[in-house]
């Protein structure tokens, strides 16, 4: 039955995604493992239990919206979107292959269920915003959900997009930033710190909430909670760990976008299985 | 029955920024679905006369142009008709790979209609004479590219714009032009238009180059030289039939933009010739280097963007057809 709000259920589900992105990864044999894993329960959070979608109906006209700024997770998110039948789940081994549905990076032409093209970081607020905006405009109650990542907030455009959410008043858009204190070239506050993030964020009218990134009932809610907060948009900062799920990507910055070798993924594997 | 008294014909000037900027709010009243950004320049770029009616459709986003961009994205995406304005060298160069990435990679029905393209900018000076924009928007996959050369073009660009789906770069500027097409001027996707015949050479233009075209061919006239002029406004999809036809007929050609002379109609054109037939082509147009500030008509002569510089060019390719 969907929604799903069984949080043993939902964490059940979490584990077999974790499985799909690494089985993706491996074979795709590039890719961004560490992301993907980061943000893993915050999107199950989302597409299986919170946002109101039909599952496999990529045109629902009453659907909720989510757009994955942070387009470096697009495996987890087409793990997810195949499990809930935009696609066959058979699709998820042809990642990143010539002539597949699944891009390297999220294709709004390729593939059902993926709302905006992205991966060229720091665009995807603004385009949520476009989307609240759109819908405020229309009379309509959906939602408008965005997964930012903490090095993505580096760029200028996301501050611009802040100010532009606070500016109308954009109570019907919730971002949700993967604190995964991580970026290529090292930890976030060794390449650029974003800190003081829940003050900045507060600082640009947005309100804030802070949760544990992997406890599934504790993002659920805070989801819950943004719904009801009225002339201003919400953001959750969920602390999260890179590569979480399998000890040898966690926190380790060389899997933010390289593959496991062949013993990393069977230990993988075995890890996920064993959870 | 005695003669008519004689009238003088004084040509009538219309600016093409002030044309969108009163066609947009009268499609405001026909479309619901349109709505309209602006990154503070409403005044310069002519939404205000939109954002007037239509307060509740029309978002100053300030000074930032990349999240206008990414917001008219949405806009779209939601099902509205964005047009999303600001000056041509912030719309096209500052928010370039915002362009890139969310409007031209997913198709999106966004319409950015920028003004102050090229140098009759004027007193700004070079930093905000876009001499690059259709360069840039022209190397974008799905993107439709525009330059209107008088008030009635510009109308029925902005109408035809609002019914396709897809998106649309349009370029106004910020000096008034003569009005050469009727009122009644229909916009067709991928035409150009022939606006005078003749035989020895081909001048093409683009925006305010094809008045200027039309004094060339006046002046050449007076030499026996007949020059056919063309009206791409269209850039792209570019006219290559109309292109190709005026080659075979004349034998040679020349091209003017107020433009940087690579990447804007002169390459455009000389990629259609190269492959399908090649003729001697000059190429009128701004030479690797910026703007700078002055009044218009001094900065066209310093660039080499008059009738005379035109004519000069008709003669030099005309020189070369001769030995080829």
């Amino acid at each position: 039955m969907y929604p799903i709000s069984d949080p043993n259920q939902l964490k059940e589900i979490a584990r077999q995604i974790r499985l799909d992105i690494v089985e993706m990864l491996y074979r795709a044999g590039s890719g961004h493992v560490g992301g993907s894993l980061s943000a893993t329960d915050v999107l199950v959070a989302l597409f299986f239990s919170h946002m109101h979608l039909e599952p496999g109906n990529a045109c629902y006209p009453e659907r909720d919206f989510f757009v994955l700024s942070k387009g470096h997770a697009a495996p987890a998110l087409y793990a997810i979107l195949a499990r809930l039948g935009y696609f066959p789940r058979e699709e998820l081994s042809t990642l990143r292959r010539f002539g597949s549905h699944l891009q390297g990076h999220p294709d709004s032409k390729c593939t059902p269920g993926v709302e905006v093209a992205t991966g060229s970081l720091g665009q995807g607020l603004s385009v949520a915003n476009g989307l609240a905006l759109a819908l405020k405009l229309n009379r309509r109650g959906q939602r408008v959900y965005a997964l930012l990542g903490d090095g993505e907030i580096q760029e200028g455009q996301i501050w611009e997009a802040a100010m532009t959410a606070s500016h109308y008043s954009l109570d019907n858009l919730t971002a949700i930033l993967d604190r995964n204190r991580l970026q290529i070239d090292g930890r976030t506050k060794e390449v650029m710190s974003v800190e003081p993030l829940a003050a900045k964020w507060e600082a640009f009218g947005w309100h804030t909430a802070q949760v544990d990134g992997h406890s599934i009932p504790d993002i659920l809610e805070a989801l819950k909670a943004c719904g009801g907060i009225i002339g201003r948009p919400s953001i959750i900062i969920a602390h999260t760990t890179k590569g979480k799920g399998v000890s040898i990507f966690e926190d380790n910055v060389k899997f933010h976008g390289v593959t496991p070798t062949t013993e990393e993924y069977q230990q993988a594997v075995r890890e996920l299985q064993l959870r | 029955m005695g003669a008519l008294p004689e009238t003088v014909q004084v040509p009538v000037k219309e600016s093409t920024r002030v044309e969108y900027g009163k066609i947009l709010a009268q499609l405001g009243e026909e479309y619901p679905d349109i709505v309209v950004l602006d990154a503070d320049l409403s005044g310069s770029t002519q939404t205000a006369r939109f954002a007037k009616i239509f307060k509740d459709r029309f978002f100053n986003v300030g000074i930032a142009e990349q999240d206008m961009m990414g917001t008219a994205a949405g806009l779209a995406l939601g099902g509205k008709i964005p047009f999303a304005s600001t000056f041509a060298i912030f719309a096209t160069g500052r928010a370039w790979e915002q362009i890139r990435q969310t409007i031209a990679y997913g198709s999106l029905n966004v319409k950015i209609v920028a003004s102050h393209g090229g140098i009759t900018v004027g007193e700004d000076g070079g930093s905000h004479q876009s001499v690059e924009d259709l360069a840039l928007m022209r190397v974008l996959p799905n993107m439709v590219v525009l330059v209107p050369a008088d008030g009635p073009e510009t109308r029925a660009m902005v109408r035809w714009a609002v019914t396709y789906q897809g998106p649309v770069y349009i370029r106004t500027s910020r000096i008034p032009f003569p009005v050469i097409h009727d009122d009644s001027h229909i916009f067709k996707l991928g035409r150009g238009h022939l606006l005078r015949e003749g035989d020895d050479v081909t001048l093409a233009g683009i925006g305010l180059m094809v008045h200027e075209c039309l004094a060339a061919a006046e002046l050449l006239a007076q030499k026996g030289v007949s020059a056919r002029v063309l009206n791409l406004s269209c850039l792209k999809p570019l006219d290559w039939e109309l292109v190709v036809d005026s080659a075979r007929r004349t034998g040679c050609l020349v091209t003017a933009e107020e433009h940087s002379a690579t990447g804007g109609l002169g390459s455009a054109v000389s990629e259609v010739l190269t492959e399908f037939y090649p003729v001697p082509q000059l190429r009128v147009g701004i030479r690797d280097t910026f703007g700078m500030s002055g009044k218009p008509e001094e900065l066209l002569k310093h660039f080499g963007l008059t009738p005379e510089d035109i004519a000069k060019a008709a003669l030099k390719a005309m020189a070369r057809k001769a030995r080829s």
